[in-house]
C-alpha cells in the first residue's frame, strides 16, 4: 500500500490531530505544564470567545518569555470576569487601572522595566475594542509612535458588551446593539462609520500587526509567539465571539469565529512595519448569510422579512476585503 | 550650595537628585521649563538611569506614572489647570493603587475662560482625589518640599502633589541654596515598594471590590492620609537637620504669639503678607499669619492650636468654590469650631491678579476695624461687574461675560476692524 | 530695596535683562528676584520684567509698581503702554534710543522728576555693532551699572558669561561695557534732557 500525506487541522489541544504532532509544533494550550496565566474560575460567560482567546494568548505569551510578562488590563469583560471580588484568576502579574488608558499603564510599565535594566520582563496591554479603538485610542496611538516595548492585543467581540451590549466604533454595520437597536428605516449600526484599528496600527508603521481570530487558536497562539520574539510596538487584533451580545450559541462560538474569516468579513492577515505580510487564504469561501444566520444581533435582516439589500451591501464589505487582502 | 537660578529649574534639579526613574511628560504653561529641564538632564545622561517619556496627554502622563510605579519604579510627573483635570481620572487611581507618585502643579488657574496665569482653583478642584497636597511659599521651599514629597509618599504608599504658584514662582529668578547629592540621598534611600509587579511574585493590583468592603477601602485611605499629619513634621525635621536650614512641617506661624487677628493663606502669597504684616505692627496692630504647608490632609489640630485665642482670622485664598464661598476657609471653620472667633474669606488673586502689599494693608485694617465682611473679592472692580450685570439685564443676546468685559476694559478692540 | 522694571517687547531679550541683572547683584552677595509679567509667548508683544534687590530676603511677589529705575528697550511702546507708571519722583529712567527726551516727546512730561536721572543711549546700535544684531538687553544693563550704580559693570559682565553660551557672551560683554562708557560720560557732560 502507498503512502499518502494526511493533512490534520488543528481544532485544539482535545482534538486526535493534535496529539499526532511533533512537539514543537504542539500548541501551548496542550501543554500540561502551561502557565495557566488566567487560570479557572473566572466568571465568563458559557462559550466567552474573550476568555478563550485571553487564555491562549497570554500563555502562548508567557511559553515565549519563559515566564517573565505582565500585563496591563484595561476596564471590561476580562477585567471584570477576572478579578470578581474577593477572587483573582490571574497567575501572572497583572494591573488593572482605568477604562481609556491600559495602553499608556503597559508604556510606563515598560519604562520602568526599562530604566531597572529588566529587558528580560516583557510587557503585554490588553483591553476591548471599546478600550481600545474608542477611549483608548490616544494612548494607544501614542505608545505606537514612541514604538514603546509593548505588545498591545484587542480582544473584538465588536460592541461595549461589560456595559451591557452598546455600539463601539467597532461594531459592524447593520448590528443590533443597545444604542443602535433594530428599529427604524435603518435598523442596527449605521453603514459608512466605523474604525479599522489594524489599518491605523499599520499606518503608525509599527514593527508587527496582526489580525486573529479564537476560531483558529493554533494560527493565535503562533502569533502571539511571533510577536514576543520581536521589540517595539505591536499590535494583536483578536475576533472574539460574544454569544451574549451576538446572539449566538454558546457551544458555536468557534464557528461562528470560522465563518467570520470564511466569509471575508474579518480577514486574517499579518503586516511588519505597515505592510501586509502574510495573509490567512479563506479555505472555503461562504455568503454573509451563513455567518449573519447564527447570530441574533443580525436577526432584523432576516424577519420579518429578508432585507436583500442590507445583506448585498454587507456581502459588498466582505467582497471588497477578499480583493483588498487576497484572501482567495 | 547657593544659586541664582529659575524656580522650575531649580525644582528639575532637585528632582533629578531624588533620582526619578520615569518622567512622562506633557508640556502645559506654565510646568514646562521644569520637564524640559529634566528632559535635557536624561537625555544627556546626567539623569541615569531614568526613562523620560514624552506622552500623548496628561490622562497618558498619569497612567505612564501608574504602570511605572507599580512596577517598583520611583517616578514623578508635572502639570497644571486644564492638564490636571484632564487627569483626573488617572488622580483618584493612583490614590487609590496607593502609588507614591511625586507631582508637581504649577498652579494655574481653570478656564473657561482661559487663562494661563497663577490660582490654586486647580489643585483645590482636586482636593478630594486622594492625594497629599503640599503648598510652598518660595522656591527655596519648593526645591525641600520635593525631597520631603519622595520620601512622604514612598513611606505612606500614597502620591503626592507639591504646588508651586505658577509663573509667580515657576519664572521667577532667585537666590536658592540647592541640596546636594549626599544631603538628598541621605534623606531618601532607594524605593522599596509594598507592592510590585514581578513575575517572581505575581499579584493582581486594581481588582473590583464590591459593598462587602468598599466602606473600609475608603476607611483606611482616610487614615492613611490621617498618618501624614504625624509624619510630615516627623520628616521636616529630619529634613532640617540633613539640609541645616528649618523645615516647618504643616504650617508656619508668623508672628503669632500675641495676635487678636491671624491671616491664613497658603502658597507665594504668603511672602507679600508677612510684609503687610510688619507694616502694621509697627503700628502696634496684633496681627500674624498661618502658612499652611500641608492642605490634604488638613491639619485640623495644629491649625486650631496655632490659632488659639485670636478672635479674628481671615483667610485669603486664590480659589473660589462657585455657588458657595471659600474652600480653605471653611476648612479653617472646621478647624476652629466651637470657636466664636470671626471667620473672613477674602478671595484673591484670582487669574493671576497681582495682590499688592498696599491692597492687604488696605484689607487688614478693613479686618481690624471690624469692617470686614463675610467674604470680599479683594481689588474687585465692581463698576465692571455692574456694567455687565446691567447688559445682561436688558437684552437676552447679551453676549458671552467674558469679551463683554474685555472690551470694557479696553484689552481687546472696541468693534468691527 | 531696589527696584527695577524693564519694558519691551517680546524676543528683545526683556526676560534674560531682569535675570541678568538679579545673576549681577547675587554676584556681589544681595539677593535679587528676577521675574516677567507674561502674556503667551508671542514675539513682538508688549513684555514687562521686573527686578529686585536688597540685602536682606525679599518675600513680596507683587509687580513693580512704583520703580526706582526704568528701562525702555523699545521706545515705540512710549505713547502706547503706560511705561512710566508708579515712578519715583527720583527715579532713574533709561531709554533705548538715539534721540533725545525731547525729541521722542516726552519733554513735556520729565518735568517731575530729577533731569540727571532721565538719559537716552543708542543701546540697539550698540548691540549691533558688538553683538551683530539689535538687541539691546546687555547694553542696557551695562548702562544701567553706570547710571545708578545698583550693581557694577564687572558683576554684569560675570552674570552675561553664565548666563550665555561662549558665543555670544563676549558680543554682549562688549556691549555692555560699551554702553557703561557711554553712560558714564553722558553723566560728566550731560547733553540730554
Amino acid at each position: 500500500m502507498s503512502s499518502r500525506p494526511i493533512k490534520f487541522y488543528q481544532v485544539g489541544s482535545h482534538a486526535a490531530g493534535n496529539r499526532l504532532l511533533d512537539p514543537e509544533l504542539l500548541s501551548v494550550a496542550a501543554d500540561p505544564n502551561r502557565s495557566n496565566s488566567i487560570t479557572k474560575g473566572h466568571r465568563a460567560c458559557q462559550g466567552c470567545g474573550e476568555a478563550l482567546g485571553a487564555r491562549y494568548a497570554l500563555d502562548a505569551a508567557m511559553r515565549a518569555t519563559d515566564g517573565q510578562l505582565i500585563a496591563a488590563n484595561a476596564t471590561g469583560c476580562l477585567e471584570v470576569f477576572s478579578t470578581p471580588y474577593p477572587e483573582s484568576s490571574w497567575q501572572m502579574p497583572w494591573l488593572h487601572s482605568l477604562f481609556g488608558n491600559a495602553p499608556a499603564v503597559a508604556s510606563g510599565i515598560a519604562a520602568a522595566l526599562k530604566a531597572k535594566g529588566r529587558s528580560d520582563v516583557r510587557v503585554v496591554g490588553q483591553g476591548g475594542d471599546g478600550g481600545t479603538v474608542d477611549i483608548g485610542l490616544a494612548c494607544l496611538s501614542g505608545m505606537f509612535e514612541r514604538n514603546d516595548d509593548v505588545l498591545y492585543i484587542c480582544y473584538d467581540n465588536e460592541a461595549y458588551m461589560n456595559t451591557g451590549v452598546q455600539r463601539s466604533g467597532s461594531t459592524p454595520p447593520a448590528a443590533r446593539t443597545m444604542t443602535t437597536q433594530a428599529v427604524g428605516s435603518e435598523p442596527g449600526n449605521p453603514f459608512g462609520q466605523g474604525k479599522n484599528l489594524p489599518l491605523i496600527a499599520m499606518a503608525h508603521e509599527i514593527p508587527y500587526v496582526a489580525t486573529a481570530t479564537v476560531a483558529d487558536l493554533r494560527d493565535l497562539e503562533a502569533k502571539v509567539e511571533r510577536a514576543m520574539g520581536m521589540r517595539g510596538a505591536r499590535y494583536l487584533h483578536i475576533l472574539v465571539t460574544c454569544p451574549l451580545g451576538w446572539s449566538s450559541a454558546a457551544g458555536e462560538t468557534i464557528k461562528v469565529a470560522r465563518l467570520a474569516t470564511e466569509t471575508g468579513l474579518f480577514p486574517v492577515f499579518e503586516a511588519i512595519d505597515g505592510e501586509v505580510s502574510a495573509v490567512s487564504k479563506i479555505r472555503h469561501l461562504r455568503p454573509v448569510e451563513e455567518y449573519l444566520e447564527l447570530q441574533g444581533r443580525y436577526r432584523h435582516l432576516f424577519q420579518p422579512e429578508r432585507r436583500v439589500d442590507v445583506l448585498a451591501h454587507i456581502q459588498a464589505i466582505a467582497d471588497r476585503n477578499i480583493a483588498r487582502y487576497g484572501l482567495l | 550650595m547657593l544659586e541664582q537660578l529659575e524656580g522650575s529649574r531649580a525644582v528639575a534639579r532637585t528632582v533629578a537628585m531624588c533620582r526619578p526613574e520615569v518622567i512622562p511628560a506633557y508640556p502645559i504653561s506654565p510646568q514646562t521649563h521644569i520637564v524640559e529641564a529634566l528632559s535635557a538632564m536624561v537625555k544627556d545622561g546626567e539623569l541615569s538611569p531614568c526613562e523620560f517619556v514624552n506622552v500623548e496627554s496628561e490622562y497618558a502622563a498619569m497612567s505612564v506614572a501608574i504602570g511605572a510605579s507599580a512596577t517598583g519604579a520611583r517616578t514623578y510627573t508635572a502639570t497644571a489647570s486644564q492638564g490636571l483635570l484632564y487627569m483626573a481620572e488617572a488622580l483618584y487611581n493612583a490614590s487609590g493603587l496607593g502609588l507614591p507618585i511625586v507631582m508637581t502643579i504649577a498652579n494655574r488657574a481653570i478656564g473657561a475662560p482661559i487663562n494661563i496665569w497663577n490660582d490654586h482653583s486647580d489643585s483645590m478642584s482636586q482636593r478630594d482625589s486622594g492625594w497629599i497636597q503640599l503648598y510652598v511659599e518660595s522656591n527655596q521651599e519648593a526645591v525641600d518640599m520635593h525631597v520631603l514629597a519622595f520620601r512622604l509618599a514612598e513611606e505612606l504608599s500614597l502620591p503626592v502633589m507639591v504646588c508651586m504658584d505658577g509663573f509667580i514662582l515657576t519664572h521667577a529668578y532667585e537666590r536658592i541654596d540647592l541640596p546636594s547629592a549626599q544631603q538628598v540621598d541621605g534623606f531618601l534611600p532607594a524605593y522599596e515598594p509594598r507592592q510590585v509587579l514581578d513575575p517572581a511574585e505575581p499579584v493582581t493590583i486594581g481588582a473590583m471590590v464590591g459593598p462587602e468592603a468598599f466602606m473600609e477601602v475608603k476607611y483606611l485611605a482616610h487614615v492613611k492620609q490621617l498618618q501624614a499629619l504625624e509624619l510630615i513634621p516627623e520628616l521636616s525635621a529630619e529634613l532640617t537637620r540633613t539640609l541645616g536650614r528649618e523645615q516647618h512641617g504643616l504650617m508656619r506661624e508668623y508672628r503669632c504669639e500675641d495676635a487678636e487677628t491671624i491671616v491664613v493663606a497658603l502658597g507665594s502669597v504668603l511672602g507679600t503678607i508677612e510684609d503687610a504684616i510688619d507694616e502694621l505692627r509697627e503700628r502696634g496692630v496684633r496681627i500674624g499669619a498661618i502658612g499652611i504647608k500641608a492642605f490634604r490632609p488638613f491639619p485640623l489640630e495644629a491649625l486650631r492650636g496655632a490659632i488659639g485665642q485670636a478672635t479674628r482670622v481671615v483667610v485669603i485664598e486664590k480659589a473660589l468654590a462657585l455657588g458657595i464661598g471659600g474652600i480653605v476657609a471653611q476648612n479653617v471653620r472646621n478647624a476652629i469650631a466651637p470657636s466664636s472667633a470671626q471667620v473672613c474669606t477674602v478671595i484673591a488673586g484670582l487669574g493671576g491678579r497681582p495682590i499688592t502689599t498696599s491692597s492687604l494693608c488696605g484689607l487688614f485694617e478693613d479686618a481690624v476695624a471690624d469692617r470686614l465682611g463675610a467674604m470680599t473679592f479683594l481689588d474687585l472692580n465692581t463698576e465692571l461687574v455692574e456694567r455687565e450685570l446691567e447688559r445682561t439685564r436688558s437684552a437676552r443676546r447679551s453676549g458671552p461675560h467674558a469679551e463683554n468685559m474685555l472690551r470694557d476694559v479696553g484689552a481687546i478692540a472696541a468693534g468691527p476692524v | 530695596m531696589f527696584q527695577v522694571r524693564i519694558h519691551g517687547r517680546g524676543g528683545q531679550g526683556v526676560v534674560t535683562a531682569a535675570e541678568l541683572l538679579s545673576l549681577a547683584a547675587f554676584e556681589e552677595g544681595r539677593h535679587a528676584q528676577a521675574f516677567p509679567s507674561f502674556g503667551s509667548e508671542r514675539t513682538g508683544a508688549p513684555v514687562v520684567a521686573f527686578c529686585r534687590i536688597d540685602d536682606h530676603e525679599i518675600r513680596t511677589r507683587e509687580p513693580v509698581s512704583e520703580p526706582d529705575a526704568l528701562i525702555i528697550q523699545d521706545p515705540t511702546l512710549l505713547h502706547q503702554v503706560d511705561l512710566f507708571g508708579g515712578l519715583r519722583p527720583d527715579g532713574y529712567v533709561l531709554i533705548n534710543s538715539v534721540r533725545s527726551f525731547d525729541e521722542l516727546g516726552l519733554g513735556q512730561w520729565v518735568g517731575g522728576f530729577r533731569h540727571e536721572r532721565l538719559l537716552t543711549v543708542p543701546a540697539s546700535d550698540i548691540a549691533r555693532e558688538h553683538v551683530g544684531q539689535a538687541r539691546p538687553n546687555a547694553a542696557l544693563l551695562g548702562g544701567l551699572a553706570a547710571f545708578t550704580g545698583i550693581v557694577s559693570v564687572d558683576s554684569v559682565l560675570v552674570a552675561i558669561r553664565a548666563r550665555f553660551p561662549e558665543r555670544l557672551a563676549a558680543g554682549n560683554a562688549a556691549a555692555a561695557e560699551a554702553c557703561f562708557a557711554f553712560v558714564e560720560r553722558e553723566i560728566e557732560a550731560p547733553a540730554h534732557a
